[in-house]
């Protein structure tokens, strides 16, 4: 049941980033791809209708961690206090920008939330892939299995890191580099004419980059805490894993290059949920590894909620994914195709 | 100040300016729905209109009560670490419903209500509005659930660790706590809609502007903020009311400023609770209600504090009494206002009669008064218990994050909501201004030119 749960939450963490993902990529990207107004209308509209949905991925799934793993939930929370607070406050600076850019029709109005979408967005990407290289390194949980880290301390790696080290920071170049193609070959798909072609050549850049951080992530990963690689060793079927990862960079180059962006999206989001699902089976069955001693690792045995309440609650979800795998139906489909030129029916 | 205060002040902070928004969305919602309904069943084109208006509007609301709302699901884990770990194998379902329910069906419905008009037909754009309104009422079900689980924990086994485990799902849910909360909750959401419709209706009446819509959002303003301001007080205020007296004495006496026991027990209308010497000061009496109110007799004994040990006395007495009469006496004036103004709409004389139109369109912030006062009476009335008698509020706050983080975010989080203030009275005041005339179906917002 455990293991259930895990994957559980790890599968709505990677629908979130696939997701969500893309909206964060199209924000970082918003001054670089969007050059004109007509360009950032484009760009708005092309998330408008489904970014808010996207983001209710991270609270079902932040829910679905509180009630099956509370340990997790309350430990990591609070252990990791500032860093989430300012991912909160960004949440409201991106969502705000793209709600209320199109409400007063001002050069001044529209730069200001213009500047606070791209800001809030690539912070968001930062911290977000900060946040999982800090779960990947481990922090130092103690004996009462509560931590807290400062958001730096000498940016090294070692018994007493910040959330902010060199390694964690590798983490933060990864997603905001991954995140930023992911965007970009959605805009693509969405896009039209000159700025379609934008997307895409940004998407080849940005995939070159993309090649060089994931092999150096890999490497620091290992460096930092080798034992990631003991479930892959003990079940070698498991490389299939990096395998995919490489083969969905491939595809991302390939694709893009003959322009079918939406083979070329499908295997951004492969890369993602690749990279996530090869963390998660790296970590398996901890939740969150102590840096202090592995008998202080928070392990799906310590944090795994009550027997009644996870078998209640598998009913409960399957019927919600049900329903949510139909909204979405609903929603991407309405909203299906290229973003038209004028914004009749999409606001924004 | 202590760091136990600064997770308690952000907590309730943080969730007061939150509710802000989702009372008048909850509310909304709903009059929305009856607009449409209106609108289709006539074939009205104004009543479409009134919807397209004030769908505006709610858009607004909706995104600032969503952006206050997700720190409120995350603060459980930062600042109420201990809480949340104790508690999380119960209270954690609800909340993960929510996500998985509620906010799915009203972020996927809310886009399709607010641009889809043009490409949906007209029933199924009704449809649309219909599950933005589901969706937000579930939404507060499941909140609901997990507050009325602390005030009146049920199906529960404590553990050693600290640790509750859930023993029934459908205990949980079916809590006779949580279905009076949730009726009185729901219909104080109502009564703050109506009395913002019907301000601005009254605004457009006065002003002698846009009178077909003025005249449309006071009728249905009035006639909404009738209903629900008396079924607030009766009988969702008082059924509430008597099960708290019921399971949790201490907070009724508290509210009451009921220092001692007492048989035909009054109630103070207002006073000022001295805690030191124990009484209240001055205050203005009306004999024995009290008890008739609670157990249905004259002669029935009211519990005061004296039979309550001091260390379970809700901490903040004073602002517990408070809290309970401005709740209770704006409700009074709500009742009287809508009286007023319902038997006025019914001899045809309410739109020309400025003396009642001004109350309506300035008592538009009370509502939001009386419900975060109505709040303030649950949440402080429960304390000094997070669970009701099982697990102090100083026991469950996060002890690894210092005063100077709390203080840190405390702060960011006041300067953030002060800009969000600034900006939704900018957008709301620029849509009541430009009237309901200037809103086109389905399009972007103002300001866009193609």
């Amino acid at each position: 049941m455990g293991a259930i749960w895990f994957w559980i939450v790890a599968v709505m963490l990677a629908i979130y980033v696939v997701l969500d993902g893309f909206d964060i990529g199209i924000g970082f990207l918003y001054p670089f791809l969007g050059r004109s107004e007509e360009d950032r209308r484009v760009m708005m509209r092309s998330i408008g209708p489904v970014w808010d949905g996207n983001e209710v991925w991270l609270l079902a799934g932040g829910g679905t961690l509180f009630f099956a793993f509370p340990l997790l939930y309350a430990s990591s929370f609070s252990g990791f206090y500032l860093p989430l607070m300012i991912v909160l406050w960004l949440l409201i600076g991106r969502g705000l920008s793209i709600e209320l850019r199109a409400h007063i029709d001002s050069t001044v109005w529209k730069a200001f939330f213009d500047g606070m979408f791209f800001f809030s967005s690539a912070l968001l990407a930062i911290f977000y892939g900060a946040a999982l290289a800090n779960v990947i390194r481990g922090v130092p949980v103690g004996a009462d299995n509560y931590f807290f880290l400062p958001l730096w301390t000498n940016w090294r790696v070692g018994a007493h890191p910040g959330i902010l080290d060199w390694y964690t920071v590798i983490g933060g170049v990864v997603a905001l580099t991954a995140l930023a193609v992911h965007g970009a070959l959605y805009l693509a798909v969405k896009a039209q004419g000159d700025l379609e072609e934008r997307a895409l050549k940004c998407s080849q850049i940005g995939w070159i980059a993309l090649c060089v951080i994931t092999v150096v992530s890999l490497i620091a990963t290992i460096d930092v805490r080798p034992s990631t690689l003991d479930n892959y060793k003990a079940d070698p079927i498991a490389f299939a894993i990096p395998l995919l990862v490489v083969l969905s960079l491939v595809g991302i180059k390939w694709f893009a290059a003959r322009e079918n962006a939406i083979a070329a999206f499908a295997s951004s989001s492969l890369y993602l949920v690749m990279m996530l699902v090869g963390a998660a089976v790296g970590l398996y069955p901890a939740l969150l590894p102590s840096s202090i001693s592995a008998a202080s690792d928070i392990t799906i045995a310590k944090a795994l909620s009550g027997s009644y309440a996870i078998h209640v609650g598998l009913i409960w979800w399957f019927f919600g994914m049900l329903l949510a795998a139909g909204y979405f139906a609903v929603s991407y489909t309405m909203f299906r195709g290229k973003v038209p030129a004028d914004a009749e029916g999409y606001g924004h | 100040m202590t760091a136990l205060l600064l997770h308690r002040l952000q907590f309730a902070f943080t969730v007061t300016y939150h509710y802000l928004f989702p009372q008048l969305t909850m509310g909304l919602a709903l009059l929305i729905v009856i607009l449409k309904t209106i609108a289709l069943k006539k074939g009205d084109e104004r009543y479409h209109q009134a919807a397209r208006f004030w769908a505006k509007i709610f858009a607004v609301n909706f995104l600032l009560g969503v952006v206050t709302g997700i720190p409120m699901e995350f603060q459980f884990g930062t600042n109420w670490a201990e809480f949340s770990r104790r508690t999380g194998g119960i209270i954690g379902q609800p909340l993960a419903m929510e996500g998985v329910f509620s906010f799915f069906l009203e972020s996927t419905f809310l886009g399709l209500f607010l641009f889809g008009e043009k490409r949906l037909s007209k029933w199924a754009h009704w449809g649309a509005a219909f599950m933005v309104f589901v969706g937000s009422w579930i939404s507060g079900f499941f909140i609901i659930v997990t507050d009325a689980w602390m005030q009146h924990p049920v199906a529960y086994r404590l553990l050693p660790d600290g640790r509750f485990m859930l023993t029934s799902f459908w205990e949980l849910l079916l809590n006779p706590w949580a279905w009076l909360q949730y009726a009185h909750t729901m219909c104080g959401a109502v009564v703050t809609a109506s009395f913002v419709m019907a301000a601005v209706g009254a605004f457009y009446l006065l002003e002698k502007r846009d009178v077909e819509f003025g005249k449309i959002f006071v009728k249905a303003g009035v006639i909404a903020g009738l209903i629900s301001c008396m079924v607030q007080v009766f009988p969702t205020g008082d059924l509430q009311g008597r099960y708290t007296a019921k399971n949790q004495p201490a907070a009724i006496a508290g509210m009451e400023g009921l220092f001692h026991s007492e048989k035909g027990a009054p109630m103070v209308l207002i006073g000022q609770p001295d805690i030191e010497q124990q009484r209240i000061d001055n205050p203005l009496v009306v004999n024995k209600v009290l008890s008739f109110l609670i157990y249905g007799t004259t002669r029935a004994e009211v519990k005061g504090l004296d039979q309550i040990p001091r260390d379970q006395w809700p901490s903040a007495l004073p602002l517990l009494f408070y809290a309970y009469h401005i709740m209770a006496g704006l409700g009074t004036y709500f009742v009287l206002l809508m009286v007023v103004a319902a038997a006025m709409l019914w001899k045809g004389v309410l739109f020309r009669s400025r003396w009642i139109l001004w109350p309506l369109m300035l008592s538009f912030p009370l509502p939001y008064i009386a419900n975060t006062a109505g709040w303030m009476t649950a949440e402080i009335g429960r304390q000094p218990w997070l669970v009701y008698g099982l697990l102090r509020t100083a026991n469950g706050y996060s002890v690894h994050v210092s005063a100077g983080n709390a203080l840190f975010t405390l702060l960011g989080f006041m300067g953030i909501y002060s800009v969000l203030s600034i900006l939704w009275i900018v957008l709301i005041y620029r849509f009541i201004e430009r009237g309901p005339d200037s809103v086109r179906p389905s399009s972007a917002p103002e300001g866009f030119t193609a």
